[in-house]
């Protein structure tokens, strides 16, 4: 067993037993740092397959931005524990019986799944030797697949406007800080000088 | 069974040991010279009891906080108490695997160093969360609401600036980054000068990236007594601000290896040359450190909403607008046959 299949199974066990911990904390911060716990053991394996480029960017956009996001939400909820832990119970069939149905269904996928010669043959160009992994993404995503990457940007644009527009309310009795005001402010119209005769009050 | 990686491990180890050492003893020295440089500006005399000088105040400081005892409150949740200061240690030690300090002298030198740079200063935000919301207290949970916001905007910027830089470079490997910076102009060859108001932006952004004055909203004291750490004590207070620390010289390395040539000479040639590499790095890093502690003396603390503002409707349009004006800037220059 070389070093490689030793992390292989170290970052495997500690991702399946954190995923499952992520189910199984009573606390739901706690499963938000699990999962993130997750996230970090599959870019570990990502590395291991030499996807360097794709490791590092599912660090930086999943555990750097998206699960801070959650853990923001997460943290602010008023949880009982107490009626958490009863719904669980009330829950566990119908939960199981769907992650089954799943399982079968992802099963089923996997073993009808073959690949056609033809696919091989289209599929993927081969990274030249001496060309890093993320050079070589770069000039099939910005090529190849132009149109399927903007295409995705496009979409990922759709819902930013959606959240945006959902959340987006205009209360009228709402002071704003207008910065453009408070720049141009100048001592001139912000300060009048009195002068106060001492003794005589205002 | 041992296909030959004892000795590689051993190594490896060695640097890294080498490393961490020379780090802290740095960054020891780091934290003096901010004291001394606040208390210079507000005509103080500062830390000058410990030593000749004062110059022993951080190892004093140190003993200090080690022999004293670590405090867990009562309502806190005490495994995520406790992991927040390590991991906050343990995440700013580690971006120091890829930095490389002269030609090559690097534990690791990856080929997308600056990403993992990148990934691992966006995760430092978690200590700062976890820490405020396993104090539970209104003060730490305020703070960890406000670093999350804070850091999840600068970085946005920050990543389109490493962009702009990425582009010139034409690598996301630090040692090539720097490399691609060595022309016969010296130090007008490096990026600075070419991408300058990117240099300004980078700055400004690893300032509110490390939560330095006048961005350190998250332990403000006059709002939040001291923000996520008022709970801490001890050993954890102590790794949370090495933490802070190491993680305010790592972007100093950063800003160094991207804008300011790294170990180059910055008079190409020949006296100066000679100069070993490490020696111009510590030099430029430490240049870097003397403006953040500047600002830190000399700028107010920023409103929580002229923050958010600066993040996103000021650096985040410019800093997009720069990578479009150099991504065209280079294609010209390729299509015209000039690089």
């Amino acid at each position: 067993m070389n070093v490689a299949a030793v992390f292989f199974y170290l970052f495997s066990a500690i991702m399946i037993a954190s995923a499952f911990m992520v189910i199984a904390a009573r606390n739901p911060v706690h499963s938000v740092l699990f999962l993130i716990l997750a996230f970090v053991n599959a870019s570990g394996l990502f590395l291991l397959m030499g996807a360097e480029f794709l490791a590092m960017i599912l660090v930086v956009v999943y555990v750097g931005a998206v699960a801070v996001l959650f853990l923001f939400v997460v943290m602010m909820l008023d949880v009982d524990f107490a009626e958490l832990k009863q719904g669980f119970l009330q829950y566990l069939p119908i939960g199981s019986i769907i992650g089954i149905v799943v399982a079968i269904e992802l099963l089923l996928v996997m073993l009808g799944f073959t690949q056609s010669d033809a696919a091989l043959g289209a599929g993927g160009a081969p990274i030249q030797a001496n060309m890093s992994n993320t050079e070589a993404l770069g000039l099939v995503l910005y090529t190849k697949y132009v149109y399927l990457f903007q295409a995705s940007g496009l979409v990922l644009l759709t819902a930013m406007i959606g959240a945006i527009v959902l959340t987006l309310r205009h209360k009228p009795d709402v002071k704003r800080q207008v910065i453009a005001d408070q720049n141009a402010r100048t001592r001139a119209d912000a300060i009048e000088i009195k002068k106060a005769p001492s003794r005589a009050g205002v | 069974m041992t296909d030959g990686w004892i000795i590689p491990l051993l190594i490896m180890l060695g640097k890294s040991f080498l490393a961490i050492s020379a780090l802290l003893i740095y960054v020891a020295y780091i934290l003096y010279a901010d004291r001394k440089i606040w208390a210079a500006v507000q005509l103080r005399r500062g830390p000058n009891v410990v030593g000749p000088w004062g110059l022993l105040q951080s190892f004093a400081d140190m003993i200090k906080f080690v022999l004293k005892e670590p405090v867990i409150p009562a309502g806190a949740n005490k495994g995520v108490f406790l992991l927040a200061p390590f991991l906050t240690a343990m995440l700013a030690l580690s971006a120091w695997a890829v930095i490389p300090v002269a030609d090559g002298w690097a534990i690791a030198d990856l080929n997308v160093g600056v990403l993992f740079i990148f990934a691992i200063s966006s995760l430092g935000v978690y200590g700062v969360i976890m820490g405020g919301w396993a104090s539970n207290s209104k003060y730490p949970f305020l703070s960890a609401l406000r670093s999350a916001a804070q850091m999840v905007s600068y970085e946005v910027s920050i990543g389109f600036v490493i962009i702009t830089v990425l582009l010139c470079a034409g690598s996301l490997n630090l040692n090539d980054i720097v490399m691609a910076q060595d022309s016969k102009y010296g130090l007008f060859g490096w990026y600075w000068l070419p991408l300058f108001p990117m240099f300004i932006i980078f700055f400004i952004s690893a300032l509110a990236e490390t939560n330095r004055p006048p961005f350190d909203l998250v332990e403000a004291e006059s709002e939040l007594v001291a923000g996520f750490m008022v709970e801490y004590s001890s050993i954890p207070y102590m790794l949370f601000m090495l933490g802070e620390y190491v993680a305010i010289v790592t972007m100093c390395a950063l800003t160094t290896i991207l804008f300011l040539g790294g170990w180059l000479s910055p008079i190409p040639f020949a006296p100066f040359t000679w100069v070993p590499g490490i020696i111009w790095f510590i030099l430029k890093a430490t240049l870097v450190f003397f403006m953040f502690a500047m600002v830190k003396a000399f700028v107010p603390r920023y409103r929580y909403d002229q923050l958010m503002r600066l993040g996103w409707k000021v650096f985040l349009p410019i800093s997009l607008f720069m990578v479009i004006a150099v991504a065209g800037v280079l294609q010209f220059a390729m299509a015209q046959g000039w690089r």
